[in-house]
């Protein structure tokens, strides 16, 4: 769906802005893992032609104002910042929802969620599709420090124990994801890792539940010029069923894939 | 009597079709557009492949694509069933090469017409055939044309080179080509300094005065015109300027709706 949608919200959270956005037709197709690509800067002239993509960070298919979705955003770069500076009621173009969706177990099993930073927000409606299975769910948090730390308190609602580190640390265990992987596995005994975050991290969650003997899900994060399967400008190093190596489209290959395809050593981190 | 449908999705922006079938808006299209294949895969280049330039954008994808066994195996036949007007946009390493693709192709259901890819940015780096001289532009094209049914269209893809951009027309032409496509990316740089193609509205004056020459000085010829169109209203300046089609690429990238909208427009304009 490419669809034009209106801001309800934004809302300040720690570093990041959270956005609501009356987008009918993407909320009522969306599945945990799916993301959004949204046009930047002023339509005409079209002085920004790549296009931006958000994790879908929570859907409302009903509600006051019809369908709406939620992302959340990291102001670093010119498109990040334009995103962070809206306010109500201003136009965003968006197509969704797009990419291959986190798979879904199809019995109940223990299930370690590990997100980093503005990326853990795409993990909460997994948390919650996980719980509607009986699945175990534990979540893992972490962060730089408090600011960039996102859903420490949402995650208790969905998760049935949840874990943070932050760089500094200034909330929870200092230290990194990788750091607090190996025994929180060994002590969950999880059967899947589902992972949202960084290169560096979900590298870090395919070589832990590897060695865990668990299957890894990572939603890698790449640039995607077009996010929509066209341009073959976001090229993801994986390896396939058949032991051949070669490179897929993240944006619609991906973005959520098998933690043991990807030729991590190959991804340039952005 | 409407006309055909003018409006065609440019090489290398509209992904194997599939994409854009999921959004709904394939069957608005005059003709799909293949991305370029070779006779062998082609891994393509590292990232990040795309740059933002001001109202552009800075390619180096490197001709990423499955080779011409995979494509005949795995892509055709679907374009084929969907009966979407399919043609297949081809790059070579050698003369050889060249006459080996259309030769497959012509037998291939589903191919309306090839577009021979001649301006490649830096074909020589990513290992074509040179084909920037005009007389090496009408060798390409007069080979592949030999090899083909009649019925099926050879187009000759042009870079964005007013100064030669009649000469090397007027080649192909002569060659055999029913039509030429102006304009292809122009050479450009990434910001990390290797090379790409600039496409997008920063293009578009520059394809306008090709088409413009062109027009003036082979008035018979017939030119599918592509560069930074982004609606209706630049596609009708391109159709003003001297094309008789128009080809939509970098703005699919932007919003994959485009094509399907503009070719909404301008069907409006038929009585």
């Amino acid at each position: 769906m490419h669809v034009t949608g209106r801001v309800l919200t934004v809302k300040k959270v720690g570093a990041y802005r959270h956005l609501t956005v009356a987008a009918p037709g993407i909320a009522e197709r969306f599945r945990p893992g799916n993301f959004v690509a949204v046009s930047i800067g002023d339509l005409v002239p079209r002085a920004h032609l790549a296009r931006r993509s958000l994790w879908i960070t929570g859907v409302k298919p009903t509600g006051a104002h019809g369908a709406t979705v939620e992302m959340v955003v990291e102001a670093t770069g010119v498109g990040t910042q334009w995103l962070a500076e809206l306010s109500q009621d201003d136009q965003l173009e968006m197509t969704g929802p797009l990419g291959r969706p986190f798979a879904l177990p199809k019995e109940s099993v223990t299930c370690l969620l590990v997100g980093e930073g503005y990326a853990a927000g795409m993990l909460f409606p997994l948390a919650e599709r996980l719980r509607e299975r009986s699945c175990v769910v534990t979540m893992l948090l972490g962060a730089a420090d408090e600011p960039h730390l996102l859903g420490a308190l949402d995650a208790r609602r969905s998760a049935r124990s949840v874990s943070v580190v932050t760089g500094d640390g200034s909330v929870g265990l200092r230290g990194t994801l990788a750091d607090a992987l190996p025994d929180l596995l060994a002590s969950t005994g999880a059967d899947v890792v589902y992972g949202a975050g960084s290169i560096p991290t979900l590298h870090a969650v395919a070589a832990a539940a590897e060695q865990h003997g668990a299957w890894s899900q990572v939603a890698v994060q790449v640039a995607q010029p077009c996010g929509t399967g066209l341009c073959q400008g976001c090229p993801l190093p994986v390896v396939g069923e058949d032991g051949v190596g070669r490179l897929v489209r993240a944006c619609a290959d991906g973005p959520v894939i098998r933690g043991d395809r990807v030729r991590w050593n190959e991804l340039v981190t952005p | 009597m409407s006309r055909p449908n003018p409006v065609m999705v440019a090489s290398g922006c509209g992904g194997t079709g599939r994409e854009l079938d999921s959004l709904g808006v394939l069957d608005a299209l005059g003709t799909f557009v293949t991305r370029t294949i070779t006779l062998d895969a082609r891994l393509g280049s590292a990232a990040p492949r795309v740059a933002e330039s001001p109202s552009g954008l800075v390619n180096a994808i490197g001709l990423q694509n499955p080779g011409l066994d995979q494509f005949l195996t795995r892509e055709l036949p679907w374009l084929a069933a969907r009966k979407v007007r399919t043609h297949v946009s081809i790059a070579g390493s050698t003369l050889g090469e060249y006459v080996d693709l259309a030769r497959r192709l012509g037998q291939s259901p589903g191919v309306s017409g090839i577009e021979v890819n001649l301006s490649v940015p830096d074909a020589l780096a990513w290992g074509l055939f040179d084909a920037q001289e005009p007389f090496q532009a009408a060798r390409v094209v007069a080979a592949v044309r030999r090899d083909l049914p009649r019925g099926i269209e050879v187009h000759a893809k042009l870079g964005p080179d007013p100064a030669r951009v009649v000469e090397s027309a007027r080649a192909v032409a002569e060659a055999g080509a029913d039509a030429v496509v102006l304009v292809n990316a122009a050479p450009a740089l990434l910001p990390d300094g290797r090379p790409g193609g600039l496409s997008g509205p920063a293009l578009r004056p520059l394809a306008l005065r090709c088409i413009h020459e062109v027009r003036t000085a082979l008035p018979d010829l017939s030119i599918v015109g592509a560069g930074g169109i982004t609606d209706a209203s630049d596609a009708r300046e391109f159709l003003a300027a001297g094309a008789d089609a128009v080809q939509v690429g970098t703005a699919l990238l932007h919003d994959p709706t485009t094509a399907a909208r503009i070719a909404a427009d301008l069907r409006g304009d038929t009585p």
